[in-house]
């Protein structure tokens, strides 16, 4: 009991020196450990990557799968290779028409928003409508919209457009309607008329919900335009697609789907930065976690 | 055990304050009812009161005695259901640009810094650029918040983002401030502390301050006079007039003078069932 005590008392009181030490390998170790985590999100993922690229490669050629229904990754790549210049200018025009019709979601849907959350009658006149036009398959309306516009650019930018715009009035009306009441208390008691409300504290208080929305826009902006070039394409990566699949070229299929998955990660990336620029850290992170969910 | 305390007193009887010629604040006869889907709630039965234009008022009573309610429409956030508030004569009927405003929660700006919070306030108002930034310094560090001007909501603590909010309402030098339980949230250390800055601010600044809370010794610490509310539906109970000398220190609640005064207000609450003893141990 009594050498438990002055155990205790030694604990206690240790010379400065040694509490120094302890500080600075405890720091260490946290810097050390950050290190190995931030590395590690990196590597890990990369070694599965190529795992599962070796297993695919190993697989199709030990069980001797035919090169039209699984072409092992060398020869996609080999295909890739021979076919560049082609995918490089159908990823252009498909980046063209998917850029075209996220920008369209953006002009048309942040206004709708803004109209839908400053005018109430409105909202409610236009709500179930806009719920109905994604209760009709966008792929159905395709062929109309080739009927209507043509073959060229706009229906593919349209489609994209109808299929991408949603999210982007979704989350930026929920971004402007959440707003603690304290907050609008304040402004009024600052003296702040309602257009300074509006773009000192709703604008920037809806922005982490607003990015959460054009994240998702921008990856159904890819299908859209896709589902376009499908039902009516005379070039982009779509119709390259199903000119691959018509002629049994699965390694150029391979290929073509290998470069939209290429361009979707790098608009994701696009809008990620744009993201990281405009709002500070730590609201990412929250809205990363809540709000994407939706 | 009786105590010897008189009923609530009806409709507008009490004028806390009386007939002051030099008020600055006038409540009269000022009744809030909402309309609710379970039925009608008094949230404010005809409250009367008035304050002296720099004098400290405290409003303390137990949470639904509409306290916050009667701050909410001093501020002229929310309109009253009948009876009216002057402020220095003039009837409010819009939301008062002349006051400082603090809540319970901070409400800073997520994406400002802490002088960025502070500044919000003198962008709102046009204030010069320049002599509105150094007085937001000199604020933040006569709260001790000088090296942290430049942190983020998210990177404070409770105490200090409630500093900075606290900062903010007062950078205009508004007439009043109002007080909506500003230390409600926080620890009661972190709660000492800011009861001391409020009262230090007060006195260089000499505002008049209508502060809501359901803390006595908050109440009788920072107040010129303390207006006790019974609940449902809210009434003014009784004013009770703080005489101790100023400025107030922490060693003085111990005292006899400021026991006394937690008494009296103890005792109103024992006689209404705010609190309710149980005598003899007889406890569960």
């Amino acid at each position: 009991m009594s050498d438990q005590t002055r155990t205790g008392e030694v604990q206690a009181k240790p010379d400065p020196s040694s509490i120094g030490e302890i500080e600075a390998r405890l720091q260490r170790r946290r810097i050390q450990r950050e290190k190995s985590e931030r590395i590690s999100a990196i590597v890990y993922p990369a070694l599965v990557m190529v795992a599962l690229i070796g297993a695919w490669e190993a697989a199709s050629r030990v069980f001797g799968v035919p090169q039209f229904l699984l072409p092992p990754p060398t020869v996609v790549a080999a295909s890739m290779h021979e076919h560049a210049n082609l995918l490089i200018k159908e990823s252009l025009l498909t980046s063209a028409e998917i850029g075209l019709g996220f920008l369209l979601s953006i002009v048309v849907g942040v206004p709708l928003a803004f109209a839908i959350f400053l005018w109430p009658p409105f909202a409610r006149a236009v709500y179930p409508l806009l719920i109905a036009s994604q209760a009709v398959p966008k792929v159905a309306v395709a062929p109309l919209f080739l009927v209507w516009f043509g073959f060229g650019l706009l229906p593919k930018v349209l489609i994209a457009f109808l299929i991408a715009f949603f999210p982007v009035v979704i989350n930026t009306a929920i971004g402007l309607a959440s707003i603690e009441r304290e907050k609008v208390y304040l402004a009024q008691s600052m003296g702040l008329g309602p257009m300074a409300t509006f773009f000192k504290i709703r604008l920037p208080n809806a922005l982490p919900s607003i990015f959460a929305g054009l994240k998702i826009s921008i990856t159904l902006a890819v299908v859209g335009a896709v589902v376009g070039e499908f039902v009516g394409g005379q070039g982009g990566l779509g119709h390259l697609l199903l000119v691959a699949n018509g002629s049994m070229d699965t390694a150029l299929l391979f290929g073509g789907i290998v470069a939209l998955t290429f361009l979707g990660v790098v608009f994701f990336g696009i809008i990620a930065v744009v993201e990281r620029m405009v709002l500070p850290p730590h609201a990412i992170s929250a809205a990363t976690g809540a709000r994407e969910s939706m | 055990m009786e105590l010897a305390v008189a009923p609530p007193m009806d409709s507008g009887q009490v004028r806390a304050g009386g007939e002051l010629a030099d008020s600055y604040l006038d409540v009269r006869d000022l009744t809030k009812i909402y309309a609710t889907r379970d039925g009608v709630v008094r949230a404010l039965d005809r409250v009367s009161l008035t304050a002296k234009r720099g004098e400290f008022l405290s409003i303390l009573g137990p949470s639904g005695c509409g306290k916050s309610t009667l701050l909410m429409i001093a501020a002229g956030l929310i309109p009253g259901s009948s009876g009216e508030i002057r402020i220095a004569g003039q009837k409010i009927d819009r939301p008062r640009t002349d006051i400082g405003i603090v809540f319970q929660s901070p409400v800073l700006l997520e994406w400002r810094t802490a002088l960025g919070n502070v500044m919000l306030q003198a962008e709102a108002r046009k204030m010069e650029h320049k002599a509105a930034l150094k007085r937001a310094r000199e604020l933040l560090a006569s709260v001790g918040l000088s090296d942290f001007e430049n942190k983020y909501p998210h990177e404070l603590s409770g105490g200090m983002r409630q500093r900075v909010s606290i900062c903010r309402s007062l950078i205009h030098s508004p007439d009043q401030l109002l007080m909506d339980e500003p230390f409600g949230a926080l620890d009661s250390l972190t709660r000492d502390q800011l009861v001391l800055d409020l009262q230090q601010l007060w006195m260089k600044q000499r505002m008049t301050v209508l502060f809501i809370t359901h803390s006595v010794a908050e109440a009788v610490f920072l107040s010129d006079r303390v207006v006790v509310m019974s609940p449902r539906p809210g009434r003014i109970d009784r004013v009770i007039e703080i005489d101790l000398p100023r400025p107030r220190t922490l060693a003085m609640r111990e005292s006899p003078e400021f026991a006394d005064y937690s008494r009296q207000i103890m005792e109103l609450f024992l006689a209404r069932g705010v609190l309710n003893e149980h005598p003899g141990g007889k406890a569960e």
